[in-house]
């Protein structure tokens, strides 16, 4: 399809913009010579344009959507409806706090109800997205051991299963990383973790239940040994989703984490978002949280005020707040008794799709799953060059949305497999035939397998090529 | 696969050859097909120490970024800028294309001949 630059007319538009009638002004600052080259369409073009874009995209919308780690639950219209309100899209990030008391009186809601549900004390609602999450609570740590005089804490352990957002984000906070091993049920090697602790831990970064979809029967143990090492433990909230109302980081022995509303909490997740990756945190890591506190005072109005240590501010404003807006209207929507049961039933959604799949595809763990579950290709890459990127392939073709390849690392030739609990027993069926006539098909004619897929607008892209040489812009080119 | 018997390997797939009291060190064919077509390449500088036994820089496939591994302890002396800009040289002949050579080395990591490497990689894909 064309690029929205190479369609329209130079002249052409979709809006009429009534003369100015205030007085031209120069301003006196070195200011560009030419007009950029915008796109010039009409509203007719530019309609096409976006529904062409659509189509050659695969969304919950669409279809099953199993992409392991990213919870990619249906977005409810009665999220999209309530943050259409005027109250909260008429505003502006500058108005006087007497004039949005409604919109802090939101903010204030969701943090207390995301404490509630993470069993932290505070939370901001700044960080954008889940990487830029696990940073401002990176920072946390750091400025709480830096306030106590232990700069020489430099140290973050990640274990090798990790999302690799998290050795990247300790990284760009100017932490050394240090990997354990796991163990062979893939958890947390105890001793490893011993041996990794001492006097130059800042902290331990974590999910759970963690990257092959287990939870780590050990981590009470797991917290105290960091605890008494002096570090501080981190959670990564990106598999929340098998646990929420059900048990809660702060109770297993976390100081601070994340939460991906994109994923948990059901706002759109992917082609751009917006996010929203909060951070909550205990009690004694408030004083250093970011943005401006929320309080609620006596008479019931809602002030802000800056942190007394704060580490300063992660983004502008508030947080992407009609992305929060959404959030909070899919955990009123579910209430104290439907947040455990979505993820009680996304626990038996993957626990469903595992056990029928178990038998022909190889698990990685022969294990009872939590909200997804890990499969290995391996066998079938070694009998007939089958990889987990040919079923992945295969699948686009059917419909579906291929799992999460190739991670966690510790697993070769993975598939990752998360259904969520907003799908039906009946697409669940579908999709497990499906999986199954395709690794059927995968016998029948190995060699078919590299082809796929067939019927998308793309087939097989040139991965390599756009790594080593990537066209990331549009040249404009007048003839 | 090829391992040729000329070289010595470590476990963590790279080989090593002793060249005019150089040491050069490169990654096995073993590794590339593993690690599949690779797309970029982080080396030490010259005059950087490495260690045995820890990265000396790291090698990153359309699946993931993976660490080179140093079998010696030294000096480095000499690195092969040409896979910067052409990291799929390792994927067309591992052999040829050396990463970095060391001088004054020091130590060395348990190195093994091509037999023993041989074993050892298929122990590792069967595993």
């Amino acid at each position: 399809m064309k690029l929205i630059f190479e369609m329209g007319a130079p002249g052409r538009g979709c809006d009429l913009i009534p003369p100015c009638t205030t007085p031209e002004v120069t301003v006196k600052v070195p200011m560009r010579k030419k007009a950029p080259h915008l796109p010039e369409v009409s509203e007719t073009e530019l309609s096409r344009h976006y529904t062409d874009l659509a189509k050659q995209t695969h969304g919950v919308n669409d279809g099953f959507y199993p992409l392991g780690s990213c919870t990619m639950k249906y977005n409810p219209k009665i999220n999209d409806a309530a943050s259409l309100l005027p109250g909260f899209t008429n505003i502006h990030p500058l108005q006087d706090t007497k004039d949005i008391q409604g919109c802090l009186e939101v903010l204030s809601s969701i943090e207390k109800a995301l404490c509630e549900i993470t069993g932290m004390q505070a939370c901001t609602l700044q960080p954008a997205a889940g990487a830029h999450g696990e940073f401002t609570g990176l920072l946390l740590i750091k400025a709480w051991h830096n306030s106590r005089g232990g700069s020489k804490r430099t140290k973050i352990i990640v274990p090798d299963s990790a999302h690799g957002t998290n050795p990247a984000s300790a990284a760009m906070a100017d932490f050394d990383v240090v990997n354990i091993a796991s163990d062979e049920h893939g958890c947390v090697d105890l001793e490893a973790l011993k041996a990794a602790v001492g006097d130059d831990t800042a902290g331990l970064m974590l999910t759970n239940p963690n990257t092959v979809g287990l939870f780590d029967p050990n981590i009470a143990e797991i917290t105290r040994i960091v605890h008494e090492a002096g570090g501080l433990c981190y959670y990564d909230g990106a598999n929340l989703n098998a646990v929420m109302g059900v048990t809660r980081p702060g109770d297993m022995g976390f100081d601070v984490m994340h939460l991906n509303l994109h994923k948990t909490f059901s706002t759109p997740h992917g082609g751009g978002g917006p996010g929203s990756g909060p951070v909550a945190c205990k009690d004694f890591l408030a004083p250093f949280l970011p943005g401006l506190r929320i309080d609620k005072q006596t008479d019931g109005t809602f002030t802000e005020e800056t942190a007394a240590h704060t580490i300063g501010n992660v983004r502008s404003f508030s947080s992407n707040f009609l992305v929060v807006v959404r959030a909070f209207c899919y955990i009123l929507t579910l209430g104290r008794e439907g947040i455990p049961e979505a993820s009680t039933t996304a626990v038996l959604n993957a626990n469903y799709m595992m056990h029928k799949l178990a038998g022909h595809y190889k698990m990685a763990y022969d294990h009872t799953c939590m909200h997804e579950f890990v499969m290995t290709l391996e066998q079938e890459k070694h009998e007939r060059n089958v990889s987990a990127l040919d079923i992945a392939k295969a699948l686009l073709d059917h419909g579906i949305h291929p799992p999460t390849m190739y991670f966690p690392l510790i697993v070769h030739e993975a598939l990752m497999i998360e259904p969520t609990e907003t799908e039906s027993r009946e697409t669940l069926d579908e999709a497990v035939q499906i999986f199954l006539d395709v690794l059927a098909e995968s016998e029948a004619h190995p060699e078919k397998m590299h082809e796929y897929p067939f019927e998308t607008p793309v087939r097989r892209l040139d991965e390599v090529g756009a790594a080593r040489k990537p066209v990331v812009r549009y040249l404009y080119n007048p003839e | 696969m090829n391992y040729p018997e000329t070289l010595r390997y470590s476990k963590s797939h790279e080989w090593v050859k002793n060249e005019e009291g150089m040491v050069v060190i490169g990654l096995t064919d073993f590794a590339q097909s593993e690690l599949g077509d690779l797309v970029f390449v982080n080396l030490p500088e010259v005059d950087d120490t490495v260690t045995a036994g820890e990265a000396l820089g790291d090698v990153e496939s359309v699946k993931a970024v993976s660490d080179i591994f140093s079998p010696v302890s030294g000096t480095v002396c000499e690195i092969n800028e040409e896979l910067l800009d052409h990291p799929e040289l390792i994927n067309e002949a591992p052999y040829d294309a050396w990463l970095i050579k060391v001088k004054d080395v020091t130590d060395e990591e348990e190195l093994i001949t091509a037999a023993e490497y041989e074993t050892h990689c298929q122990s590792e894909s069967n595993g």
